[in-house]
């Protein structure tokens, strides 16, 4: 189990947890993003952060610091990338 | 049949729906704009016909995820939905609008508008991009799970189906079938009851269970205040309900979108077949959002945007000029007996309205080039580049619209802070949005370069005084937002989550009606701002009017020509006018800076719009009413200017020191009577608009006065 803001690019898994009590996770849950549901890093926007994620046909993007309470554990057959950042 | 007598049908649903756009082809743009009572949302209904001929009101709700509101945005669709806005029964029918790529996530909206048990129907809409990814929908299928509510399929982009619309419309207020309430496990419905009980108990007035479940689930519930349930009232009972969600297994705050989402999922089993990933929005977000592709792009798109909007507004700004000048010729020569009466319509109202007007082609195109960024889903990729850049100085994506738009006027940038749900972070954001070089600061920029910049140092130190100049208000904004968010507004970090919607072509109707709604609105606000304080000044600089003065001026020059003697004449009238007294008076605190009188009078004269400093500098330099920026004998005039008076007299006025210390004057002042008085209006209080304006004043002063000063020996 990682935290989702230490997944790769390319790489995802199924949503473990959220850190309900913020706002801001209940507006993701709102948006679908539940214990059980899939979700992928896509991208990191330029300056590194915020994240681009795409779960149930949605791409939104979210900072480390809010993606950083979130439990994500990592599909078995999850590309693991040639080049890992520093 | 008044729009009050008609049924109310209230359109919700998520952004990025095509909601503006199937509103705008029901309504056919028959539509008003106004104001919901008491917070800056634009409140748009219309009027819709049903296949009877029977019409309807359609009130177009901001676009939101869920009802749990947290912007004033999304408090306005709660409010409206519950009938809570003044003045405003609750809406007959909600006809809920649904991405038919996304049916699952946008059911989501429509299942916590079913807690409300308003009449319901469904529009999928983007049938048509759902279908090209090989998605079918079963529309009849879908309204038999979800309780007999109509559903159209729609593809309003496209403009098939609409008439589907207007017939689930007619049905729904028929028949007025709720889509069923979801099913809470029992404990959760206990706590519902148990919520809605204590505050009904607590506020004397009933309190529907879609209110209760707000309360109870949300993590800062903003509808507790507006019932008048306070947190310290509400604290021990919403504590209880909470544990008791608690000990059935649930989170709190899961707790409503697993029930929801589970209900929805078994009510889509089967309705929504096929489908393939679509990897084309990708493909273009890879170079796009690449991570050095990216910011390239997006500069040039900016670039190019900026260039667009002075290049094609220069032409239509020309005519208006043009058109201005004849309209003053005219008057001035149909009331050429009463001299104060041509005054006051030449110089005050037709010279105030023209000085306005020359902004709204500018204006016109930003408009039109942000909506088109922003219905092509690219606005929200600029927010995602530009987000760790503005969470540095305590700002968030969503600041960089109405920073952008503030280049071309504070107005337009400053309405567009709405869409900023933390309303701290919305405050700090319109606070910053002044600096921003806006093009009023245009005109007294070009005069300067072009008289004393550019034929003493060149065309190439005349672009670099230019590109600086934008980017003073820049250097200053950093600091200030950052200093404001950490310590004064203390800004916690918002939480920025934010849609990366699909490409899609903008549809031309859409946005150029939305132009025109803002400029309509611009116009309304900033127009009549303008208009009083124009007025109120030039009173001030018109009387009084002593016919001795004229007297003695045209005695004094009788040897000049009579034009010269007649532009001598008016200047003498400013100079003894009560802006010209006042002028003189208060020039020993411009000393520093720099500023003559005549240049005193211009600063305090240009306080309802930065750009009147350049007609007023042509009055006072006795050059008759028609000086522009670009007025070779302006130019002469401020060169030979020196001063009369003081220890440095004899000395040229306009040194180098003095050029840059007036334009950067001009960079940082609030010289904008329409700035102050909306961003007043936006932030809620006169108390953030005189911040703003003696925070921007003080520094105008300290930068002009710092640059006057340190140039003066530096040069000596």
């Amino acid at each position: 189990m990682v935290s989702l803001s230490k997944l790769l690019p390319g790489q995802f898994g199924k949503v473990v947890a959220l850190n309900s009590e913020r706002a801001v996770d209940q507006r993701l849950m709102a948006l679908g993003l539940l214990p059980g549901m899939v979700v992928k890093v896509v991208r990191r926007a330029p300056l590194g952060d915020p994240i681009a994620l795409s779960f149930g046909g949605l791409e939104i993007c979210l900072r480390e610091v809010e993606a950083k309470d979130i439990l994500i554990d990592i599909a078995a057959d999850c590309p693991v990338p040639r080049r890992p950042r520093a | 049949m008044s729009v009050e007598a008609m049924p109310r049908v209230a359109v919700v649903g998520n952004p990025n729906t095509g909601k503006s756009t199937l509103f705008n082809a029901l309504t056919g743009l028959r539509q008003r704009v106004g104001n919901y009572p008491g917070v800056t949302v634009a409140r748009k209904s219309g009027v819709c016909e049903l296949a009877d001929g029977r019409r309807v009101e359609l009130v177009d709700l901001p676009g939101l995820y869920s009802l749990a509101a947290v912007s004033p945005d999304e408090r306005v669709v709660v409010d409206a939905l519950l009938g809570r806005v003044q003045g405003e029964r609750a809406p007959d029918v909600v006809l809920v609008v649904c991405d038919a790529t996304n049916l699952l996530r946008n059911l989501f909206l429509a299942s916590q508008v079913a807690e409300l048990g308003l009449p319901m129907a469904i529009v999928v809409n983007q049938i048509d991009v759902a279908r090209a990814r090989g998605l079918e929908v079963d529309g009849p299928l879908l309204s038999d799970r979800l309780g007999g509510v109509p559903v159209a399929l729609v593809s309003a982009w496209k403009g098939e189906g609409v008439a589907d619309v207007r017939r689930a419309i007619d049905w729904a207020l028929a028949r007025r079938r709720a889509l069923p309430p979801v099913s809470w496990p029992e404990p959760v419905g206990e706590a519902i009851a148990m919520v809605s009980l204590a505050a009904e108990r607590a506020t004397g007035r009933p309190v529907p269970p879609a209110l209760a479940q707000r309360l109870l689930f949300d993590s800062a519930p903003t509808i507790a205040e507006a019932i008048g349930w306070s947190l310290a009232a509400r604290e021990a009972p919403v504590r209880a309900g909470r544990d008791q969600v608690r000990r059935a297994g649930f989170n709190p705050p899961a707790a409503e979108p697993m029930v929801h989402y589970a209900r929805l999922r078994a009510a889509l089993e089967g309705v929504v077949r096929g489908g393939e990933a679509d990897s084309r929005g990708s493909r273009v977000d890879r170079v796009l959002l690449h991570r050095v592709a990216g910011p390239v792009c997006f500069a040039a798109i900016m670039l190019g945007l900026f260039w667009s909007v002075f290049a094609l507004a220069k032409a239509p700004m020309q005519w208006i000029q043009h058109g201005v000048d004849l309209a003053k010729a005219f008057a001035a020569g149909q009331l050429s007996g009463t001299p104060m009466l041509q005054s006051l319509v030449a110089d005050g109202v037709i010279g105030g309205v023209g000085a306005f007007l020359a902004f709204l082609p500018q204006i016109l195109i930003l408009f039109l080039f942000v909506g088109i960024l922003e219905d092509s889903g690219y606005m929200a990729r600029a927010a995602f580049i530009m987000d760790r850049l503005f969470s540095w100085c305590g700002l968030n994506g969503k600041s960089f619209v109405p920073l952008l738009s503030g280049f071309a006027c504070a107005i337009p940038g400053l309405l567009s802070t709405r869409t900023i749900e933390d309303p701290k972070a919305r405050l700090a954001t319109a606070f910053t949005v002044p600096f921003m070089s806006c093009s009023a600061r245009f005109p007294i920029y070009a005069l300067m370069c072009a008289a004393f910049i550019g034929p003493r140092y060149g065309a190439f130190w005349e672009s670099v005084a230019m590109v600086g100049m934008h980017l003073v208000g820049l250097l200053v904004a950093v600091p200030t937002a950052f200093v404001l968010t950490r310590f004064i507004l203390k800004v916690r970090p918002a939480p920025f989550v934010l849609e990366l919607p699909r490409y899609q072509l903008p549809k031309p109707r859409d946005v150029l009606w939305r132009m025109w709604q803002n400029a309509f609105e611009f116009v309304s606000k900033a127009g009549t701002v303008i208009f009083a304080i124009t007025f109120v000044v030039w009173a001030l600089t018109y009387f009084p009017r002593d016919p001795e003065v004229a007297a003695r001026v045209r005695a004094e020059s009788a040897s000049l020509a009579p034009e010269q003697a007649e532009a001598r004449v008016q200047a003498a009238y400013v100079e003894q006018s009560w802006m010209g007294r006042f002028g003189k008076a208060v020039q020993p605190a411009f000393d520093p800076c720099g500023f003559d009188w005549k240049l005193t009078v211009g600063v305090l004269a240009s306080f309802p719009a930065r750009e009147v400093i350049v007609s007023t500098l042509g009055i006072t330099y006795s050059l008759g009413e028609g000086a522009e920026a670009d007025s070779e004998d302006l130019r002469a005039a401020m060169r030979e200017a020196r001063w009369t008076e003081g220890p440095r007299v004899g000395t040229p006025i306009f040194t180098l020191p003095a050029v840059l210390a007036l334009m950067i004057f001009f960079a940082l002042c609030s010289q904008c009577g329409s700035t102050v008085a909306t961003l007043a209006q936006e932030a809620g209080s006169w108390r953030w608009a005189a911040a703003s304006f003696l925070y921007m004043t003080t520094l105008a002063w300290l930068a002009a006065t710092a640059v006057y000063q340190l140039g003066t020996v530096l040069l000596a």
